[in-house]
């Protein structure tokens, strides 16, 4: 294991120990739960369990088979960021998402960035991802990826990196908005005390994102979300999103396609939709065009798409740039798009279908993180540190037989947040997923989704295996001590092979 | 609003009203079982319209026991009470964003209830304090709908749906029971058997209703006449009907349309509206009243067809 991992709370600048050691923007939730007796924390940790499952339970119960759907567990200590923290994130955050977005609109273009010799011509048509309908289309805007969770972590005071990105249907966000409605109720006076920013508006920024991106220049475009139904394991979410944005929430069978345009079903007759923000993957997304097998999609709704009536968010074919693999081009892509120096620094990592990669991977598996270029859900990665002598031999096999399937990439000292657990409160290991919003602008509410692993050491995140939340929060500007990030930008560190 | 949403909500109140309709009607049937004959079993098959299904279910021969088990607990039957409580909730929990949380706390807190009665041994199951729990309960359902609903379409969709079912069960109590009673379709034959008219009334829950309005003994024409054309009766043909045309109405000012349901509605709501009883027992009860039912039945395919439902 890596060096001791940089705690968000306790490693101010005097060292750890002392009260100084406490970082600025924890002092506000330090004195809290320093003031806090302990029967006061438990009374506070189990008002929250019984908050959090009643409300869990009317949130859960939108896709619940018995009603009390298993809800993502909810650590009530925030984490924290200060404003020029956050400034330093946003600016990083919009620029690579503004060059994955050129990107996406130039890999089913004219894909100059191949004849330019940057990304190789194959690391898109030969991606399972590509999808060939979606050659040259024009979309609104020139924009693919319309809402994107980029997954960041932090190693140290300065140093963040960019873990991977999601351009293709992320999900999480409304746990950003449910755990932010559980705090303020929970600890208001910490609110009143540390003037932490809003993310309520996430619905409407995410409307108006939306809308931004019609083709038809109508002032109030209808925009519908489609999901796969209730069985789906994200349906709450997006059953909460429609209700928050006020829009229909619409499976395949509610959807059809007439003439080239797309309607809805009401009871007042077939109604005009001009956008669909789906979260129905691509390959069921029109079963006359993708899987014929499909029955969660629309038959003709590529064809609606390339004849300029509807737009589908988030684009199809994104997978192209995402996987594993692409995101080693992404600094690059910043510097041929955009002209400039990426200011979030990729995580080194080696391609083990390159000759010298594969070599020096087989070589140190046991400090290593190895992962699947698809893979996503923490499954199918190989943690060397953590990992027996049996398992690193099995997975050796794996590499062996596809290095083409695997990257590799160091094992970081992902920081640590104080966290209430079993007894007390203990360091244990976050990322952060801010999600951006691209549209005719781009808008990233501040903060994100913080993942916590629960288990003590563990670096791994994902709900799935065993990961909870955190409410996240950015905190204003002090008027009377202005931040001076200009001339604080870390420096980007130096981008891996 | 989606035509699926449209559709969970008529559905959801059908549902819901069916489970309720069938708790009344069971009880009743048992009431009167303790104070005489046996033929109670297939009276209530029959109106239910599954004498062949019950008949193919029970080994026995349809003993009221078996009967109410087929009624109640049967998940086979998609009119059961488990049943149709199960496909309300469904239909519900698709829509769980266009129903307030106390409509979606209620029903899913009936089911709940369900269930965990269901989970125990069937032998000693108290099929009452069931039948008892579904009554309270639905009447609280309704009760949160009326209170906290939105009135829009969606609740029209909801209201439709239970007075269409209403307005259907209870033609079916009396056309079934009259003919159970009065083969011969004359309602003045002999003295009127009381305890049977009372469980006729009891169907709907309406013993008291009928002292109030009457003041007299039961007369089978009178309790007819209640049950079919009093307009403030709530569970009487005439008031569901009523019910049925103007959230009908409520509909079309809403979309600014009007189609074939619309005139349907407004013709049987009409019907009973202007009927005599007397006129009704001229031409026949049955023949009346299986007239009413089919255009009922129709009234709900136009309903799906007109609000593009199916």
């Amino acid at each position: 294991m890596a060096a001791k991992a940089f705690d968000e709370m306790n490693s101010g600048a005097s060292g750890p120990g002392g009260t100084d050691s406490i970082r600025a923007p924890y002092r506000g939730v330090a004195n809290w739960l320093a003031r806090t007796s302990p029967e006061r924390v438990a009374a506070t940790r189990h008002e929250v369990d019984l908050f959090y499952r009643r409300h869990g339970i009317t949130f859960g119960a939108y896709g619940a088979v018995d009603g009390h759907e298993a809800t993502i567990p909810f650590d009530i200590i925030p984490r924290v960021m200060a404003w020029d923290e956050w400034e330093y994130l946003h600016k990083g955050l919009v620029q690579r998402v503004q060059a994955l977005n050129a990107f996406l609109a130039d890999a089913y273009g004219a894909r100059e960035i191949c004849r330019a010799g940057v990304v190789p011509e194959s690391q898109i048509l030969m991606n399972g991802e590509f999808v060939a309908m979606a050659q040259g289309l024009t979309l609104p805007g020139g924009v693919h990826a319309h809402i994107a969770g980029i997954d960041l972590v932090r190693v140290g005071e300065k140093d963040f990196y960019v873990l991977e990105d999601n351009v293709r249907t992320p999900s999480g966000v409304s746990y950003v908005l449910e755990n932010r409605e559980v705090m303020m109720r929970l600890a208001p006076e910490l609110f009143s005390a540390m003037r932490v920013l809003p993310v309520a508006n996430y619905s409407d920024e995410l409307l108006a994102t939306l809308r931004s991106v019609s083709f038809s220049d109508d002032a109030e475009p209808n925009v519908v979300l489609l999901t796969p139904g209730h069985f789906n394991s994200a349906y709450f979410e997006h059953a909460f999103l429609a209700d928050e944005m006020g829009i229909e929430l619409c499976e395949g069978a509610d959807l059809f396609v007439d003439e080239g345009r797309v309607y809805m079903r009401t009871p007042r007759g077939p109604q005009r939709v001009d956008v669909i923000y789906r979260r129905v993957d691509d390959a069921f997304l029109d079963p006359l065009a993708m899987r014929p097998d499909s029955f969660l999609g629309v038959a003709g709704l590529l064809g609606a798409l390339r004849a300029g009536r509807v737009n589908i968010v988030n684009a199809l074919g994104n997978g192209v740039a995402d996987d594993k693999s692409t995101y080693t081009y992404v600094p690059e892509m910043i510097r041929f798009y955009l002209g400039e120096e990426p200011i979030l620094s990729n995580v080194p990592t080696w391609r083990c279908d390159r000759p010298d990669d594969y070599k020096y991977v087989l070589e140190h598996l046991p400090e290593l993180v190895v992962k699947e270029v698809h893979g996503s859900g923490g499954k199918g990665m190989l943690v060397g540190p953590t990992s027996s002598k049996a398992e690193i031999e099995s997975f050796a096999d794996l590499v062996k037989a596809r290095p083409d399937n695997y990257i590799a990439q160091p094992t970081l000292a992902l920081s640590t947040c104080p966290t209430f657990v079993g007894q007390g409160v203990a360091p244990r290991h976050v990322d952060l997923r801010p999600f951006v919003l691209s549209g005719r602008k781009v808008t990233i509410i501040p903060g994100g989704l913080t993942r916590v692993a629960l288990k003590e050491g563990s670096l791994v995140v994902n709900s799935s295996q065993g990961g909870g939340t955190k409410d996240t929060w950015v905190l204003a500007p002090d008027p009377s001590n202005p931040p001076h990030s200009n001339g604080e930008v870390p420096a980007p560190r130096a981008e891996g092979s | 609003m989606l035509s699926s949403t449209a559709k969970n909500l008529y559905w959801m109140g059908r549902y819901l009203q069916r489970a309720k309709s069938t708790a009344r009607l069971i009880e009743a049937t048992q009431r009167m079982a303790l104070q005489s004959r046996g033929e109670e079993a297939a009276g209530v098959a029959a109106i239910f319209g599954m004498e062949d299904e019950f008949r193919q279910t029970q080994e026995q021969g349809g003993r009221l026991a078996s009967l109410i088990d087929f009624l109640v607990l049967d998940e086979r039957n998609p009119s059961s009470i488990v049943s149709s409580i199960a496909a309300a909730r469904s239909n519900a929990r698709e829509e769980r964003n266009n129903i307030t949380v106390d409509v979606w706390e209620s029903l899913n807190a009936l089911w709940l209830d369900l269930s965990s009665r269901l989970r125990g041994d069937r032998a000693t199951l108290d099929r009452g304090a069931l039948i008892e729990s579904v009554k309270k309960q639905a009447v609280m359902i309704f009760g949160a709908a009326q209170v906290t609903l939105l009135r829009d379409e969606a609740y029209h969709f909801l209201q439709l749906g239970a007075f269409l079912e209403r307005a259907d069960n209870t033609a079916r109590i009396v056309d079934v029971k009259f003919h159970l009673l009065r083969p011969d379709g004359d309602p003045h034959a002999d003295k009127p058997d009381y305890f049977a008219w009372s469980e006729v009334l009891a169907c709907i829950g309406a013993v008291r209703t009928y002292r109030r309005i009457y003041r007299s003994a039961l007369d089978p024409v009178k309790v007819a006449e209640l049950m079919m054309l009093r307009r403030d009766v709530p569970r009487s043909v005439h008031h569901c009907l009523w019910m049925v045309d103007l959230n009908m109405r409520e509909l079309a000012d809403t979309y600014g349309a009007r189609g074939e349901a619309d005139r349907l509605a407004g013709e049987l709501h009409t019907r009973l509206r202007y009927a005599r009883v007397d006129k009704i027992f001229e031409i026949g009860l049955a023949k009346f009243l299986g007239g009413v039912r089919d255009d009922i039945a129709t009234l709900s395919d136009e309903i799906g067809r007109q609000f593009l439902l199916d």
